[in-house]
């Protein structure tokens, strides 16, 4: 298995901990002047999302991780996983609940989406940064209000739930920033 | 058409490089701090030295790596290597052994492997050495001239290394065994101490000092620590006592660790067993034998005056005195567009 020495460490560098594939978020080399150099690093576990704090003795190796993100689409979810394809290679791949978890909600077939493969497997999902769903439900709320002002929840075709304009109405596609959950506009129907 | 960037590792980031990394008045505060330096060694009557930046001889100190390269030609047709010194030190002491009196050099010194928001492998020292200081002296000086540097003198602290050990994490630096302090360093929360494999009680006691307790120095001012155990003497004189301290000290600024001071060694046999001991200590850690300056031990041999001299890293200086946080952003070129 190929291994990393501190020197190589830097942002976005994976690696094994712990028996976790994990992620360099921040690096910092410490030393005295006269004395042992280290390498102070936050590091994000990329099966937990948890950030964590580590402490290695500069010259140390650590076990490179099989971490690699890619584009797939997303296919569909048979109720327990769901489903994503290499559009280059067609080799499908099931995500289960944990790798999708938030996500989960901004999942529209077609899509494509970032999927971070950890030996093959999906450990992480990111939807697009925006996507366009259908509301399948919200009041009628007040006809003639076009400002936009105060806002009403929208249930979306995937479950979500947005803050919309009072004008959007049922059966309206509308556009997401899904790093916010925020609604953005009306999407042109085309 | 311009040709194609050459790549050289992952140093190259940015596609601007030829631009400096450092702002117009970023420079002129250097030029600004190294007249007021000038200045103060004018009025106080240190002389200003040059010495080889590039020597036969390097430091055989294990926790510092200098730079190799070769010369070739008249007088050394089929080469000798030359190391790039790591800082002016030894040439120093021989002008101090021949007489020269008080002494400063500004000059730009590498170390390699050093590269981090505090760290660039090329970076620029102040040196200079009082014959007849001891290193409180010294540490006295040292203040003079950061204060000189200021609008608003700084307090000034001065704490032995134990006082800090003491105050900060409740422990004895000069008795404690080694797994006290692996265990001091897992109670008080430092990330995956517990895993760290530290062979000396010094790479435990510089783990403890660097994450625990330098954050904590100079907060309000200048903060001196002194008296430093006889593990880490380098190239300070030993003084006798219950523990026995190396008489050597350095300065921290808001956390950041800007000088390293030594009342110095004069003895050159004691000088000759530290060279050797430095490089048994690097055989076994699998670092290469650095060959020692033999002119060194020759000069002290003959004698120099007693002295206490230090080192202040001058971009970390420009760092603390104008709130900058990455070495970068005073360097006209950082490493990655040098």
């Amino acid at each position: 298995m190929a291994s990393y020495s501190t020197s190589e460490f830097k942002g976005g560098l994976k690696f094994m901990m712990d028996g976790d594939p994990c992620s360099i978020i921040e690096n910092e080399f410490v030393k005295p002047g006269k004395g042992q150099a280290f390498n102070r690093v936050k590091i994000r576990n990329l099966k937990t999302g948890r950030v964590l704090e580590k402490t290695f003795k500069s010259g140390e190796s650590v076990e490179a991780a099989d971490v690699h993100e890619t584009d797939m689409q997303y296919l569909y979810n048979d109720g327990e996983f769901w489903h994503f394809m290499d559009p280059e290679s067609f080799e499908q791949v099931g995500a289960d609940k944990a790798a999708v978890a938030e996500s989960a909600k901004w999942l529209k077939e077609q899509d494509s989406c970032m999927v971070t493969l950890w030996n093959g497997s999906p450990i992480i999902i990111e939807p697009p940064k925006f996507v366009v769903l259908n509301v399948t439900d919200t009041d009628p709320g007040l006809k003639g209000d076009t400002s936009g002002s105060g806002g009403k929840p929208a249930t979306l075709e995937t479950g979500a739930v947005v803050r919309v304009p009072l004008f959007v109405q049922i059966g309206e596609a509308i556009k997401v920033d899904t790093r916010s959950g925020e609604y953005v506009s009306r999407a042109k129907e085309d | 058409m311009s040709p194609a960037p050459r790549k050289t590792d992952n140093l190259m980031t940015q596609s601007d490089t030829w631009r400096p990394s450092v702002s117009l008045e970023m420079i002129q505060a250097r030029a600004e701090m190294l007249s007021r330096i000038r200045g103060f060694f004018g009025q106080v009557g240190v002389l200003e030295v040059e010495t080889p930046i590039c020597s036969r001889f390097a430091t055989t100190d294990p926790a510092i790596e200098s730079f190799a390269t070769r010369y070739t030609g008249p007088a050394a047709a089929q080469g000798t290597d030359f190391y790039l010194h790591t800082s002016p030190e030894f040439p120093m002491k021989r002008l101090l052994a021949a007489g020269s009196g008080a002494i400063y050099q500004i000059c730009k010194v590498f170390r390699n492997g050093e590269l981090g928001r505090r760290h660039n492998p090329e970076f620029t020292l102040l040196e200079w050495y009082r014959p007849g200081f001891d290193h409180i002296q010294l540490m006295d000086e040292v203040a003079s001239l950061v204060n000189q540097l200021i609008d608003t003198p700084l307090q000034v602290e001065q704490l032995t290394y134990a006082e800090a050990f003491k105050h900060t994490l409740a422990l004895d630096p000069h008795t404690e065994n080694i797994e006290n302090l692996r265990h001091c360093a897992i109670e008080q929360g430092v990330p995956g101490a517990d895993e760290l494999n530290l062979e000396s009680r010094d790479g435990w006691l510089d783990l403890l000092l660097s994450h625990l307790i330098e954050p904590q120095l100079g907060k309000s001012g200048m903060t001196f620590l002194y008296d430093y155990p006889v593990s880490q003497a380098a190239l300070a004189r030993v003084r006798e006592g219950d523990p026995p301290v190396a008489e050597r000290f350095e300065l921290y600024l808001s956390g950041v660790e800007l000088a390293n001071g030594f009342h110095e060694l004069t003895d050159g046999q004691e000088q000759l067993q530290r060279f050797k001991a430095d490089n048994r200590h690097r055989q076994q850690s699998q670092q290469s034998h650095m060959p020692m300056d033999e002119s060194l031990i020759e000069a002290l041999d003959a004698g120099m005056p007693s002295c206490a001299g230090v080192a202040l890293g001058l971009d970390r200086l420009l760092m603390v005195l104008t709130g900058i946080n990455d070495i970068r952003q005073v360097l006209a070129f950082d490493i990655s567009r040098a």
